[in-house]
């Protein structure tokens, strides 16, 4: 009151009157008077006269006129004017769907907010993968909002044209084509929806002349091919390596991409999960030319070039077969034990399973034969109930591309497939569609071959779309729409039956066929409509197994495929290359996703980029250094990326790069190895001789998050083998009982009443995937900051994969060590921030509070663990970073419980605290007690292998609290005293 | 160390206190030398280089510069505790020689006080570009607010503003009380009516009485008693910034007396650099010497043995502590890594180079004084940039090293500073005596030669 007067007085009496008229005041005696009345009492004197009255009025008028003369920007919010039944602002809705692309299967949870997907989790009722996904799953709400590769709508010579125009001569094309008898042609790849194939069945009965070619960038119709020469069946059997004790690969990366990823990694856990209950776990031997992340996991890893691998193939089938009294091929000797790897899988009959990653008829003939000596079948592989991927027909749509060219086809559709882009002859395609009068594609981004199309009629995202799944017999799932279509696209479903002049739409039709087909096959529920129901919201329907006898193995012609072998060996070359999808990109149908672009190989940490990887050995023989650019057989450019763990003689590439016509963030990053495939017996094989390479460049720069790779002989990776695990199960973990014995502080203990969050990864479960990475990043709004800034270390990502090699340089041991804020109780981050802005909260967390953060960076400087990340530039609404959070659309999929950080903020993971919080309240609500497990941070959620765990360590009861006490236990850096709230267990391997 | 007469001859050339002034306020008068138009041309373009490199930081951020998710400081702090180095002598000489009575000293220590404002100045602006929303800078005052915001007082970085913040306004306020006096002269001697207004103003109504004498050498004892303790303080809580975290080479208790004599040096030989353009540019060699020059070598070379002895000590510790980390970044990323260049030049030039001093010869040769404090100030500014730099690059995980490489907008906002510090000193010496009258006179031995003299006769 008395600002800035000091206020004089007469007399003590005077002083002492106010004193006691403030008293009254105080005690309410007095009857309150209004400000009227204060400012009208010319005497009163206090600091506010009338005339001050006056003044601030008119300094407050006079501000209002400058500042609200100023632009002020306009907001859209729109108010509901109905309320949607099931929708209640600030929570969120989740559905269930399945993420499917050729063999990625995933049934999947979608998060929406306020009616938009902003997150996937895998479905946790799924029987095949369990909650887990894949770092494609995770990514793939983020091409929903891809609004510039998008279509949006349908186009007609790349113009925008109605849906009526569209239909109406798409369908008097057809009609006039099928009248003419002339040939027509939709080529999709392998379809898991059994009612879209039951669609296309009646579309293709509805136009006369209509061929359905379908194709695989990435096939595995060699297996199919394999087990109908070995059994009679056309299928791909149901690797079960949960079941397995003994897992041998060749070339398979049955963890990283190889035909169910996602399922392969929680089988594969669950027989690499060790503990004191159970001290045995799996042994996993890979022959492979490329490092791949599933040889990086093995336990006995030799690398070998492609045509090397096959004569152990052959050499180990020889084995098997003279150990069982087969005949064998007769291949010659190898400079491996096959002897000693034969005995040790007949040692474990019908616990072993072979594997081999080669699309070759013959090859997986061989890996059927050997499975069939070691009585796998019927027990780490499945017959019955088999997988229904890889229906790809290779030698048809190589007629297909003949005829194409020869311009026989009147019209072509293309669904959900990218023949310039993949086929390895693209020219064909592409003159083809210059001769042929009707040629339309499904996609719905841009792609090459929709580029050479008359009518592009997109498709809807998926998780815009109707759909069903059977990707293994008996295992059905659904998806869903979780968002009205953004553009005026249209199911491709949706077109067929339109164009078919059916009234019904698909969702009816599927429904239908559901009702029909799948109904009964189940029990479970009286009615079709309440199963209807009940499927759609469950996501995944078993219908369990019909058990049958299924016919024995026959060895079928061994001379023949020993032939065939002999054939491809000729291909034996000094230098040989290989092709493998990429661990983010597949075969490169979503490289317009920043967050896959940007997602480090966890091999390389390479981002951004695909590369010829060479030995150390190779790279000096052939005299080129890292960085050096070089032409692989005049087909495309690499630069060289230096490799330990790469197979002498043996040139690693990604496929799923070199897109041109893919969007901003894909075009031009890296360059396309498909066309590097070779023809070979009806297959396409990914590997060959490198007939000729030419140096053309050199310097490239390599955007890579880690670049040292050497533990420096520090105890950060901690490591030991099964035996010693069995004396000793805190074996190689020596030093956690030292420093826990001779840690001194001088500060008292920290003490939690309430949560104590904590996070334990089982370095023995992870396999490195980085699923985990780039659920973290949907979660939490990490930005994506583009190729330059990664070389500049400035990745923002919260958690990162390290990896570290051991051993020798040429054979070297790799480990995989996931690593996210350490959450220390003693963090050395939260004593030197000068404004408090990150502080402990009462459950150990570590928090940050972006509002008071003035990015002094101290914090960053004393993080041990260096997981703090800057936002060096402003991320959103940023010309230079014109990814997802530049746009309007692209910004739809931030997670509205995250803040977006400002530019020149530390951040860095919160142990999800949103979910936290959030689970709290739901146990507030229900008037319970957290239940261990409920809460779910996305890094744990999302793993596939199960290998993270969160909960509470004040729960004597919980997982954590339980793991914590795990001899294998210890934390990183645990010499510095920081007490992290995050442990690893150390990693076992068994070299046997 | 140094044993000085104090009868010896300070001020050479038998002057008279007129003479005194009337040379030493040469600069202030008449119309500036083209060499000083051209260095404030110059002063300009530096300062320019640097106004658009600060453009840059500010309007886009801190990832114009070449900092990484792991070295997150670099050139910024380098650069800020280099300044804040050479922004040590000013007020040391003051103070220090104040207290030991090395009244040689008196003739420089305008300069050196001018050398420090300068400096901290310069220094003071890294902390605050350095924080990614500079706009907030004051969220690390400690005002109160509804909020129930408070800073962490914890931080060394908190305590580092309060150190900065003190030594700033303490040695300005040193450095223009000191020249209260001298002002007065200037007002007293004008004929320009402005100038005289404006001197009039600073000089405070000095009337040159005993009486005001009196007064003022109290006012200056004490704040130079007050001061003395800030000198110490300011660079070794600048050290603690490193020495309390858990990094290795940062984490080391040797860092605050390190870090302190390695300011005294560095500023020392700033001091040198500048004293001997100023002998080149006025002509004011009679009152700054060679004895002068002799002086400070034996400074440096002392101070360098020092800090040579605090090289030697942090290898011997990283290896006798056993601490795998710390043994690394000495042995390994230091002095045979990725910056061992920097480490042999940190050595070599601050440890090595001055003991030249020992001879003579070189302490009277004004090139090889020039070249040696030359020298020195690169050597110290690479010390910087090995501690920082090289224990961040390579710390505990292997996987997050990074190397560091500066961008055009690091070195413009350094190039910067200097434009700063060359104005600055451009100014100084363009308005105000770079000598203090005041000083000089009662050291000069007018009086009392005679009075010898007259000693002698009888």
């Amino acid at each position: 009151m008395n600002k800035g007067n000091t206020r004089y007085w007469k007399s003590i009496g005077d002083l002492a009157e106010t004193r006691e008229l403030s008293i009254s005041e105080d005690a309410g005696g007095e009857e309150q008077r209004s400000m009227m009345e204060i400012l009208a009492d010319e005497k009163n004197e206090t600091a506010s006269s009338r005339r001050d009255f006056l003044k601030w009025c008119g300094i407050s008028f006079f501000s209002a006129t400058v500042i609200s003369a100023c632009e002020n920007p306009v907001k859209k919010a729109i108010p509901y004017l109905t309320q949607p039944e099931e929708l209640t602002p600030g929570m969120a809705t989740w559905y269930a769907s399945t993420y499917q692309h050729g063999n990625e299967y995933c049934p999947v949870l979608i998060k929406t907010r306020d009616g938009r997907p902003i997150k996937i989790e895998g479905n946790p009722s799924s029987a095949l993968t369990g909650g887990g996904s894949s770092a494609r799953v995770q990514a793939s709400v983020l091409s929903l909002y891809d609004d510039g590769a998008r279509y949006h709508g349908p186009l007609k010579h790349a113009e925008a044209a109605s849906w009526e125009t569209i239909d109406r001569e798409i369908i008097g094309q057809l009609r006039n084509a099928a009248a003419r008898g002339e040939k027509m042609a939709l080529v999709c790849p392998s379809l898991l929806s059994p009612s879209t194939m039951a669609l296309i069945k009646a579309f293709r009965e509805a136009f006369a002349g209509l061929e359905v070619i379908t194709w695989d960038a990435v096939s595995y119709e060699a297996i199919r091919q394999a087990h109908k020469e070995s059994f009679g069946l056309d299928l791909v059997p149901c690797y079960q390596f949960d079941q397995a004790e003994l897992i041998v690969s060749f070339s398979a990366d049955f963890l990283g991409t190889w035909v169910s990823p996602v399922s392969h990694a929680k089988q594969y856990a669950s027989t690499r999960r060790i503990s004191e209950d159970k001290p045995h776990m799996s042994r996993h031997i890979q022959f492979e030319g490329t490092l791949t992340l599933t040889g990086a996991n093995a336990d006995e890893r030799v690398p070998v070039k492609p045509t090397q691998e096959i004569r152990i193939l052959m050499a180990l089938y020889d084995a098997m077969a003279e150990a069982t009294g087969n005949i064998g091929l007769g291949a010659g000797a190898v400079d491996y034990d096959v002897q000693a790897l034969a005995g040790e899988i007949l040692d474990r009959k019908g616990k072993s399973i072979i594997v081999c990653g080669h699309n070759s008829k013959e090859c997986q003939m061989l890996v059927n034969g050997i499975n069939a000596m070691a009585g796998n079948y019927g027990r780490t592989l499945d017959n019955s109930a088999p997988l229904h991927i890889g229906r790809g027909d290779q030698k048809s749509f190589e007629r297909f591309a003949g005829k194409l060219q020869r311009g026989e086809y009147s019209a072509v559709l293309f669904y959900n497939t990218n023949p310039v882009y993949h086929y390895h002859q693209p020219e064909m395609i592409r003159e083809g569609l210059e001769k042929t009068a009707l040629s339309v594609s499904f996609a719905s981004t841009r792609d090459e071959t929709a580029s050479h199309c008359t009518y592009i009629v997109p498709d809807n995202h998926y998780l815009e779309s109707w759909n069903d799944a059977l990707f293994r017999e008996g295992h059905y799932s659904l998806a869903q729409p979780a968002i009205h279509p953004l553009f005026k696209t249209r199911q491709f479903q949706d077109s067929l039956l339109r164009w078919m002049d059916r009234e019904q739409d698909f969702h009816h039709f599927m429904k239908q066929y559901w009702q029909e087909q799948l109904f009964p096959k189940q029990d479970a529920y009286p009615d079709p409509a309440s199963f209807w129901t009940h499927s759609l919201q469950a996501g995944v329907l078993d219908t369990g197994l019909a058990t049958q006898a299924m016919p024995a193995y026959r060895s079928g012609s061994v001379r023949e495929v020993a032939m065939a072998l002999q054939q491809m060996l000729q291909g034996e070359a000094e230098m040989e290359f290989s092709a493998h999808p990429h661990l983010a990109m597949g075969d490169g149908t979503h490289a317009n996703n920043p967050w896959l672009q940007e997602m480090p190989d966890p091999i390389s940490s390479v981002t951004w980029d695909n590369y010829a990887a060479l030995s150390p050995a190779s790279a000096r023989s052939l005299n080129l250094r890292e960085g050096d650019i070089i032409r692989i057989n005049g087909q495309g450019e690499w630069p060289v990326l230096v490799q330990p763990g790469q197979a002498d003689g043996c040139l690693s590439l990604a496929l799923g790069y070199g897109r041109t016509q893919a969007g901003k963030a894909g075009d031009g990053v890296g360059s396309n190895a498909f066309p590097l495939s070779r023809r070979m017996a009806g297959q396409r094989l990914l590997f060959g001789p490198v007939d000729s390479w030419e140096k053309v460049g050199d310097g490239h720069r390599f955007a890579r998050t880690q670049t040292h790779f050497s533990m420096e002989g520090r105890a950060i990776v901690r490591e030991s083998t099964l035996d010693k695990y069995r004396m000793d199960p805190s074996a190689g973990n020596e030093l956690h009982a030292y420093h826990e014995k001779h840690a001194l502080t001088l500060y008292p203990e920290d003490h939690f009443d309430g949560h104590h969050w904590a996070l334990m990864i089982d370095l023995n479960a992870c396999t490195g995937c980085s699923t985990c990475v780039i659920a973290c990043q949907s979660e939490n709004n990490v930005p994506v900051v583009g190729k330059d800034e990664v070389r500049r270390r400035r990745i923002m990502h919260w958690m990162r994969i390290d990896r570290y090699y051991n051993g020798e340089a040429d054979k070297p041991g790799i480990v995989f060590q996931p690593v996210m804020c350490m959450h220390c109780d003693h963090a050395p981050c939260e004593n030197v921030c000068p404004v408090a802005a990150t502080m402990h909260s009462k459950e150990g967390l570590n928090q940050m509070a972006y509002n008071r953060c003035v990015g002094t960076k101290f914090c960053i400087n004393n993080c041990p663990y260096k997981v703090r990340r800057f936002n060096w530039f402003e991320y959103a609404r940023n010309e230079a970073f014109d990814y997802h959070m530049n746009s309007d659309l692209g910004r739809m999929v931030l997670n509205p419980d995250v803040t977006v950080r400002e530019r020149g903020v530390v951040e860095k993971c919160s142990f999800c605290v949103q979910r936290i919080q959030a689970a709290k309240v739901t146990a507030k609500n229900e008037r319970r007690r957290l239940k261990d497990g409920e809460v779910l941070p996305a890094c744990v959620q999302s793993c596939p292998a199960e290998a993270l765990v969160f909960g509470d360590l004040n729960d004597k009861s919980s997982r954590v609290a339980q793991l914590i006490k795990d001899p294998r236990n210890y934390h990183l850096l645990e010499e510095l005293h920081t007490l992290p709230s995050v442990g690893y267990l150390t990693k076992i391997r068994n070299p046997e | 160390m140094i044993s000085t007469n104090i009868d010896q001859t300070l001020v050479t050339g038998h002057k008279s206190y007129g003479q005194i002034t009337g040379e030493l306020l040469a600069n202030t008068q008449g119309r500036p030398p083209l060499w000083w138009l051209v260095g404030v041309g110059l002063g300009g373009i530096l300062l320019a280089i640097g106004g658009w490199s600060f453009y840059q930081t500010l309007s886009k951020g801190l990832g114009t510069w070449g900092l990484t998710n792991s070295v997150a400081w670099g050139w910024d702090i380098i650069n800020f505790v280099w300044w804040i180095g050479i922004g040590h002598a000013g007020t040391a000489f003051t103070i220090f020689f104040l207290v030991f009575r090395q009244h040689w000293a008196g003739s420089i220590n305008r300069s050196a006080e001018a050398m420090t404002v300068f400096a901290v100045m310069c220094a003071g602006l890294f902390p605050l570009i350095h924080m990614g929303r500079p706009w907030l800078a004051f969220f690390i005052l400690p005002y109160p607010n509804t909020r129930l915001l408070w800073v962490n007082y914890n931080s060394p970085l908190f305590w580092d503003v309060l150190a900065i913040s003190t030594y700033l306004i303490m040695s300005v306020t040193l450095w223009y009380l000191g020249m209260v006096p001298d002002l007065a002269t200037i007002r007293d001697r004008t004929k320009n009516k402005i100038q005289r207004t404006i001197y009039g103003m600073f000089s405070l109504g000095w009337d040159g009485s005993l009486y005001t004498y009196n007064r003022y050498e109290t006012l200056l004892k004490l704040l130079g008693g007050l001061a003395a303790p800030l000198v110490i303080s300011v660079h070794t809580i600048v050290s603690l910034n490193l020495a309390v975290s858990v990094i290795p080479g940062w984490h080391a208790t040797i860092l605050p007396p390190y870090f302190f004599v390695g300011a005294i040096f560095s500023g020392f030989a700033m001091v040198l650099t500048l004293m001997i353009l100023m002998t080149k540019a006025f002509s004011i060699k009679d009152y700054i010497t060679e004895k002068h020059f002799d002086n400070i070598a034996h400074v440096l070379k002392y101070s360098s043995l020092l800090i040579g002895l605090a090289y030697a000590t942090e290898l011997f510790i990283a290896w006798y502590s056993g601490v795998e980390y710390e043994i690394y970044t000495f042995f390994r990323a230091r002095a045979s890594g990725s910056f061992s260049t920097a480490f042999w030049i940190m050595v070599i030039f601050n440890a090595i180079v001055p003991q030249v001093f020992w001879f003579k010869r070189a302490r009277k040769s004004i090139l090889s004084l020039f070249l040696v404090s030359i020298i020195i100030n690169v050597g110290m500014w690479f010390e910087r940039y090995v501690i920082l730099v090289s224990s961040l690059a390579e710390d505990f995980l292997p996987s997050s090293w990074t190397g560091y490489q500066p961008t055009m907008v690091d070195i413009g906002i350094f190039v910067g500073t200097f434009g700063i510090f060359t104005l600055g000193m451009l100014f100084f010496v363009r308005f105000i005596p770079v000598i203090a009258i005041n000083e000089v006179k009662p050291i000069s031995r007018i009086g009392k030669e005679k009075t010898v003299k007259d000693s002698q006769d009888e």
